[in-house]
């Protein structure tokens, strides 16, 4: 392979505009015109770590029932407006963010900010709306549940944190969906769709200045909000190794570990995204788009401990961007005929010794090269990129993007020891399996 | 191409040994994406031996004469490129996408293991063993058991789109490396190859780049086997895919309609989009998921290739709701299929069709794709340009007369999978006049090959 000495040393765009409105709304401009489209993201600073005990599920719900009409908006047109343009329209829900992306021609750049506008503001909640969705997000629950592996992460998760909110799913436990009323949801959503809590991206073919008066007429309008009250909770160190086992039908064995991780802001996130590299392949930085797929691992240490040796069909890391602290896990799909404790054993083997020995020099520039790599790929569309600087802009500082090249650059084989001594403990995993019953 | 403006025209070539090479130039990142396209794909599964071009697809980059396992992955893996090699029913494809530095190495090592896999031993019986669990993984999926269901039920047992791609546990461990190598002799050729290039290339220097790759490479590919269209569906059939222990039920409700180079293809494609896609799914989202709250997913899709490819409404539903989905998708199916759509229905899926060219054609690797559809099809390599033109030369009275021929409900085939009972396969049928007979009597057969699979 050739040097990669070209790879730009900061992802600051040079065309990149911001402004912050009257009533607290950021405005984020990129022009890309390299395709006649637009793509528009509103994000907001709610997740599932924002909601309190019976809550559990609201953030996503509320992303759901946003989708359900406004007042000058109907149920049908929220959905077909973009659709006419051609355009692509989706949301998300996570543990810190919730997010709306439209992408389409253009033209349709008006139409997408009065959606938005709307939607931060003016939406419904009809009560027979908000009955029907909850069944459609039970359905959700339920299909999540079909995946054994899914299932796995959901107990995971929920095992490794005590005080945390990180620890519920995103999709809520199915109790809390059965018992949340319409003025649970409402007023969630009062609380946090305020402009002040919220981030405007606009990436395409348009002129940034005119795109932030557009974004003025569409939102200057939408008065600011209280300020969204947050729950302070502090996860305690975790004292010993945990243990989660579920049996239940099935016909293929999956083993989970988990490791409580420092937030993306954290010194050391770089390093044990490195170390993540070596151990499992680089995905990237884009929760959007890097996660889908297999990233390249073949040399990585676990695929060759364990898929090379029949032991696994297939192994992955995921060590996402978060704003406080949560997991780095692995995930091991067990080999029809390999002994469960044949797979944790290897599993395991292959984290401590990367706990211990940390990983070499050749591990540590391939892991390097696959992560610039990864994130020239990850920046190939308006939709892409704008979901990059919505999402850093949201979860931490925009900083904290345009840094990254120069902050795994900067990693060294004694960063990635010193990181992995701290973080790979066995006193600080919780391994989960789910074998088939 | 025209969907991005300012960018030059591919160029196209005919290589010696006949292999077609496409390259687009596009400059929005230093980066190239590479599509590889063989006609190989499961259809021609040597007969007995269904799995074959998957397994092959698994082995293919793990070593050469030229180089080991481990020089591809580390040449790979190296410049961050996740090569994916897969069979589906009709091709066997590599597809990557790599810094435009690294272009001249990652395009060697593909035209390489293209050319001269060796397939070793011991790589066979490592993908052996994955191939093995992800077939078990299979079993496990409800939404892949009722897809697979539905296909036999369109097609039938012995045919190859009735068939797993991945084959069966017991074939996938009859498979050898003299049967793999075996098939990449007799299938694997450059008559069957289509190489496309899309990215920060230079158009004429890339082509002579995979002409150079392929250089001395002469062979001709055996004839593509036979595909028989589907038997003609008289009555509806319905299958039930018992799986304790899951959460809810994936069904699969669907026709076999017509092949990509029919001429009621765009019909068909605006008539997919109406009844299962636009907005949210179109008429089947808005019924089942946004009026009733049934399901988190309610959608319908359409493919076609060489035979009638299959249009299938698919749902995730509560056991409990499965017979007021069936009811209402059925309904929703009914409709269109007597009344057809509306004229403002066809203009907002033409629009968005047309509309969603620049987004579908934005990235590298879209556009590799589009461009490899077009030269697999031969539709031109102006085909974004033409269709625009052929999705409104489609009149409301064409894809009405597609619906009128399609949606009949009492022809559907509905395939369900889930924690049911196999009790369930004739269970809400009854009611639905002229299908309970035909429900009754295929109910038998599907009730004991799901009973079977559901205890392998």
């Amino acid at each position: 392979m050739t040097d990669m000495d070209g790879a730009p040393a900061t992802l600051s765009p040079a065309t990149l505009s911001t402004a912050t409105l009257a009533n607290g709304l950021r405005v984020l401009v990129d022009e890309v015109r390299t395709v006649p489209l637009v793509s528009t993201w509103c994000w907001y600073r709610v997740g599932s770590k924002d909601e309190g005990p019976g809550l559990t599920g609201a953030s996503h719900w509320v992303e759901h029932m946003n989708f359900k009409g406004t007042k000058r908006i109907s149920r049908d047109e929220i959905k077909n407006s973009i659709e006419r343009y051609g355009g692509f329209w989706n949301g998300y829900t996570w543990i810190d963010q919730t997010t709306y992306v439209q992408t389409a021609t253009r033209d349709a750049l008006d139409q997408m900010l009065f959606v938005e506008s709307e939607r931060m503001h003016h939406c419904l909640y009809e009560p027979a709306d908000c009955d029907s969705e909850r069944t459609v997000i039970i359905s959700e629950l339920q299909g999540g549940e079909n995946d054994p592996d899914t299932l796995l992460d959901i107990e995971l998760t929920a095992t490794a944190f005590k005080a945390h909110p990180y620890r519920h799913p995103t999709i809520g436990w199915q109790a809390d969906l059965e018992a949340m009323t319409r003025d649970d949801l409402y007023g969630f959503y009062r609380r946090y769709y305020v402009p002040n809590n919220a981030t405007l991206v606009i990436v395409g073919d348009v002129d940034a200045a005119d795109a932030v008066r557009r974004a003025e007429a569409a939102f200057g309008a939408i008065p600011a909000g209280e300020t969204p009250p947050r729950l302070r909770a502090t996860e305690p160190p975790q004292l010993g190794e945990r243990r989660v086992t579920i049996r239940k039908p099935g016909t293929t064995a999956y083993l989970r570990v988990g490791y409580h991780a420092p937030p993306v802001g954290h010194a050391d996130f770089a390093p044990l995204l490195v170390l993540d590299a070596a151990l499992t392949g680089a995905k990237g930085l884009s929760l959007w788009s890097s996660f889908r797929g297999t990233p390249p691992q073949r040399r990585s240490r676990l695929y060759r401990a364990l898929v090379e040796r029949q032991l696994a069909s297939a192994v992955g890391g995921m060590y996402a961007p978060t704003a406080q602290p949560f997991l780095y896990t692995v995930g091991v799909t067990a080999a029809a005929g390999a002994a469960p404790d044949d797979v944790e054993a290897a599993t395991l083997g292959a984290l401590d010794a990367a706990r211990d020995e940390g990983i070499t020099v050749a591990e540590l520039a391939r892991a390097k090269r696959q992560l610039r790599a990864r994130m020239v790929f990850e920046g190939d569309s308006v939709t892409n990129i704008a979901h990059q600087l919505g999402f850093f802009a949201t979860v931490s500082e925009l900083d904290t993007w345009f840094d990254m090249p120069a902050r795994i650059e900067a990693v060294t084989a004694d960063d990635v020891a010193r990181v992995a001594a701290g973080h790979l403990a066995a006193g600080n995993r919780t391994v989960g399996w789910f074998l088939p019953a | 191409m025209s969907g991005a403006p300012g960018r030059p025209v591919p160029v196209r070539r005919t290589l010696a040994g006949g292999a077609t090479v496409v390259v687009q130039e596009a400059h929005t990142t230093p980066a190239v994406s590479l599509n590889f396209s063989i006609d190989a794909g499961s259809v021609c599964d040597p007969a007995g031996a269904p799995g074959v071009a998957h397994f092959l697809a698994r082995v293919l980059d793990r070593g050469t004469s030229r180089r080991s396992a481990e020089e591809i992955a580390e040449t790979c893996d190296g410049g961050g490129v996740t090569l994916a090699v897969h069979a589906t029913r009709h091709t066997l494809s590599l597809g990557c996408t790599c810094l435009a530095e690294d272009f001249p190495t990652i395009l060697d090592v593909l035209a390489d293991v293209v050319r001269d896999p060796r397939c070793p031993e011991a790589e066979v019986e490592t993908r052996r063993r994955q191939i093995l669990t992800a077939i078990r993984q299979d079993d496990d999926s409800p939404a892949a058991r009722a897809l697979e269901s539905l296909n036999r039920l369109l097609y039938g047992d012995g045919h190859p789109y009735g068939r797993r791609v991945k084959g069966t546990a017991a074939s996938v461990e009859g498979i050898d490396r003299g049967a793999l190598l075996d098939y990449h002799r007799r299938r694997i050729a450059p008559t069957a190859l289509s190489v496309v290039v899309v990215g920060d290339v230079a158009a004429e220097a890339a082509a002579d780049a995979v002409a150079a790759a392929f250089d001395g490479w002469q062979a001709a590919a055996a004839p593509l086997p036979a595909l028989a269209a589907p038997p003609a569906a008289a009555a509806r059939r319905r299958e039930v895919v018992p799986m304790p222990g899951k959460a809810q039920v994936d069904v699969a409700y669907g026709f076999a309609a017509v092949a990509r180079t029919d001429p009621a293809y765009h019909a068909h494609v605006l008539l997919a989009n109406v009844l299962g896609q636009y907005g949210m799914g179109g008429r089947v989202g808005r019924s089942v998921r946004e009026r009733q709250g049934m399901a988190y997913y309610a959608f319908a899709g359409f493919e076609a290739d060489r035979i009638a490819g299959p249009l299938i409404v698919r749902a995730g539903v509560n056991a409990a709701n499965v017979d007021r989905a069936l009811a209402s998708i059925d309904e929703v199916v009914g409709e269109m299929g007597a009344e057809g759509v509306t004229e403002a229905e066809l203009d907002d899926a033409r629009r968005y069709l047309v509309g969603s060219l620049p987004r579908t054609l934005e990235t590298n690797a879209g556009t590799a794709a589009f461009l490899q559809n077009a030269q697999r099809f031969d539709l031109g390599l102006d085909y974004d340009r033409r269709l625009p033109d052929l999705l409104a030369a489609v009149t409301r009275d064409q894809v009405n007369a597609a619906a009128r021929a399609l949606l009949a409900p009492e022809r559907a085939a509905v395939a369900l999978a889930g924690p049911l009972d196999a009790a369930d396969a004739g269970a809400g049928e009854a009611a639905d006049a002229g299908a309970a007979d035909a429900a009754g009597a295929a109910a038998g057969a599907p009730q004991a090959r799901a009973a079977k699979a559901a205890g392998s």
